[in-house]
């Protein structure tokens, strides 16, 4: 069975648990006390990732550090329907690779900025507010020509893949680093149709869709 | 935003400025208290807090692990909370987290069951079990706001929850800013898990929460308390950010409660007659 090491408030942890309860992943946690025992810098951790970063899992024997590294195995493994990691589509696969890349620089701005303000980190807050606001207008735009042409995931697939599991929970909890997704509409409707994938689940600080909006 | 407190009640009282165990030997610690800017260093094995503006060192003292300091002069000595005494307890912080709101807003939402269906959904409750019954409110011979007899339906109570069941608690607001919690705990029953929440009026539409968990070892981990406490407030976080105004209004026709708020009724008119304007919007005479 898998074991994931957790911590309940990171948005890197969450979009490996969102993925497995989307895929009905069976597995156990261990919660790692991130903040503030800063257990991910304790010998006993450091052993298991030398990075010192959560999340880490444990397949069977097989460990593996960096989400988006964890959210491509977990697909590749574990997706009988083989959409949120199609293996035989290798621009697909290209595409899901960019924007693994820039959920990894969403992490390092929006989630440096909710660090900053929440939990005292010292990083410069102008800078991280500044450069998660550049990914999201790139985003933005990205998504608005995404549903320009009739489609609703951020690759140019049917179904959602793991580039907006990468991307969601960072975004989504964007407004504790004092960054607004007001300016970013198209992010906000491409929000709500990630909360309404069968199997969604919340992380504290994101809350569930309200009520679909009946059909006409 | 960073106006001068004038309310002596706060300017002459103790308030938590730093988790010790979060700061480092070598580097100072910067927050600010009640609009002040202030560091926190460390200087021959213990730490002294300074305003940042004149540079002089203030009244300052460690205890439950945390750094206390004083912007005038104390009249009162830091709240006393009798289970930090019991050997069989975890006596642990529940991590220091900022909240950009006035820290009585954070207050307010501590004594609040009526949000525990909506905001701790699957946790401290779930519908359709939303109806808070009635509890007795009073103010105490310590000038306490004391709410008792207070109960609801949480499908997780705690970290070692196994089952929904009707939870006892009992809400104490100690200081202006200092609220606390007590709730029955799972397994010996006739005694009670505290929770202390410490907030830091950091200035008047922000605030630092600093829970001081008092759990029973009792087939519980330090680490498991915490995560848990954290898992909650982070809940409510994004909530209180979201309220408008920042300020608490203090006013009683400014927002409109329900029996449920009677907790909270009462602490707002308790606020009005101690004088505290610090974080909130005072009434119009």
């Amino acid at each position: 069975m898998i074991t994931l090491y957790d911590y309940e408030l990171s948005g890197n942890c969450y979009k490996l648990r969102l993925l497995m309860s989307i895929l009905g992943i069976d597995h156990k946690t261990v919660p790692v006390d991130f903040y503030p025992g800063r257990e991910h810098k304790s010998e006993w951790f450091l052993k298991l990732n030398p990075l010192g970063q959560l999340p880490v899992i444990d397949d069977d024997g097989l460990v593996l550090r960096d989400a988006q590294a964890i959210l491509v195995y977990l697909a590749s493994k574990y997706d009988p329907s083989g959409t949120w990691y199609p293996r035989e589509n290798p621009a697909l696969l290209g595409e899901i690779s960019q924007w693994l890349a820039f959920a990894d620089g969403i992490t390092g701005t929006a989630s440096a900025a909710r660090l900053h303000d929440a939990l005292f980190y010292d990083f410069d807050i102008d800078a991280a507010r500044a450069g998660a606001h550049r990914l999201f207008r790139i985003l933005d735009e990205h998504l608005w020509f995404v549903e320009q042409e009739g489609r609703q995931w951020i690759c140019s697939a049917p179904q959602p893949t793991i580039a907006d599991i990468a991307c969601f929970p960072y975004i989504m909890l964007s407004e504790e680093g004092g960054i607004s997704r007001q300016d970013y509409p198209a992010i906000r409707r491409w929000c709500d149709r990630v909360k309404r994938i069968k199997g969604f689940i919340v992380m504290s600080g994101v809350f569930p869709a309200g009520p679909a909006r009946a059909a006409a | 935003m960073a106006t001068h407190c004038v309310d002596r009640e706060l300017l002459n009282d103790w308030h938590i400025v730093a988790d010790r165990e979060s700061l480092s030997q070598d580097k100072p610690f910067p927050t600010r208290l009640l609009g002040v800017d202030l560091i926190v260093r460390e200087r021959a094995g213990s730490f002294e807090v300074i305003r940042d503006d004149t540079g002089v060192a203030l009244k300052s003292a460690e205890r439950y692990g945390f750094i206390w300091t004083c912007l005038g002069t104390p009249r009162r000595d830091i709240v006393f909370i009798p289970e930090a005494n019991e050997a069989d307890r975890h006596l642990v912080s529940g991590g220091s987290i900022a909240v950009k709101v006035s820290g009585l807003r954070a207050v307010e939402n501590f004594l609040d069951m009526g949000h525990f269906p909506f905001v701790h959904t699957g946790w401290l409750g779930e519908e359709p079990h939303t109806e808070v019954a009635p509890y007795n409110v009073e103010i105490t011979a310590e000038d306490e706001v004391l709410a008792t007899e207070c109960k609801f339906y949480q499908p997780i109570a705690s970290p070692t929850a196994r089952e929904g069941f009707v939870v006892d608690y009992i809400y104490k607001v100690i200081r202006p800013y200092t609220v606390a919690l007590y709730k029955s705990n799972p397994i010996q029953k006739h005694r009670l898990d505290v929770i202390t929440l410490f907030v830091q009026p950091v200035d008047e539409e922000n605030c630092i929460a600093h829970p001081y968990l008092c759990y029973l070892k009792d087939g519980m981990e330090a680490a498991t308390v915490r995560s848990f406490m954290q898992l909650i407030f982070a809940q409510d976080k994004p909530i209180l950010e979201n309220q408008v105004p920042k300020r608490l209004p203090l006013d009683p026709r400014a927002e409109t409660p329900i029996r449920a708020d009677a907790v909270s009724v009462s602490y707002r008119r308790w606020l009005r007659d101690r004088a505290v304007t610090y974080g909130a919007i005072p009434a119009q005479v």
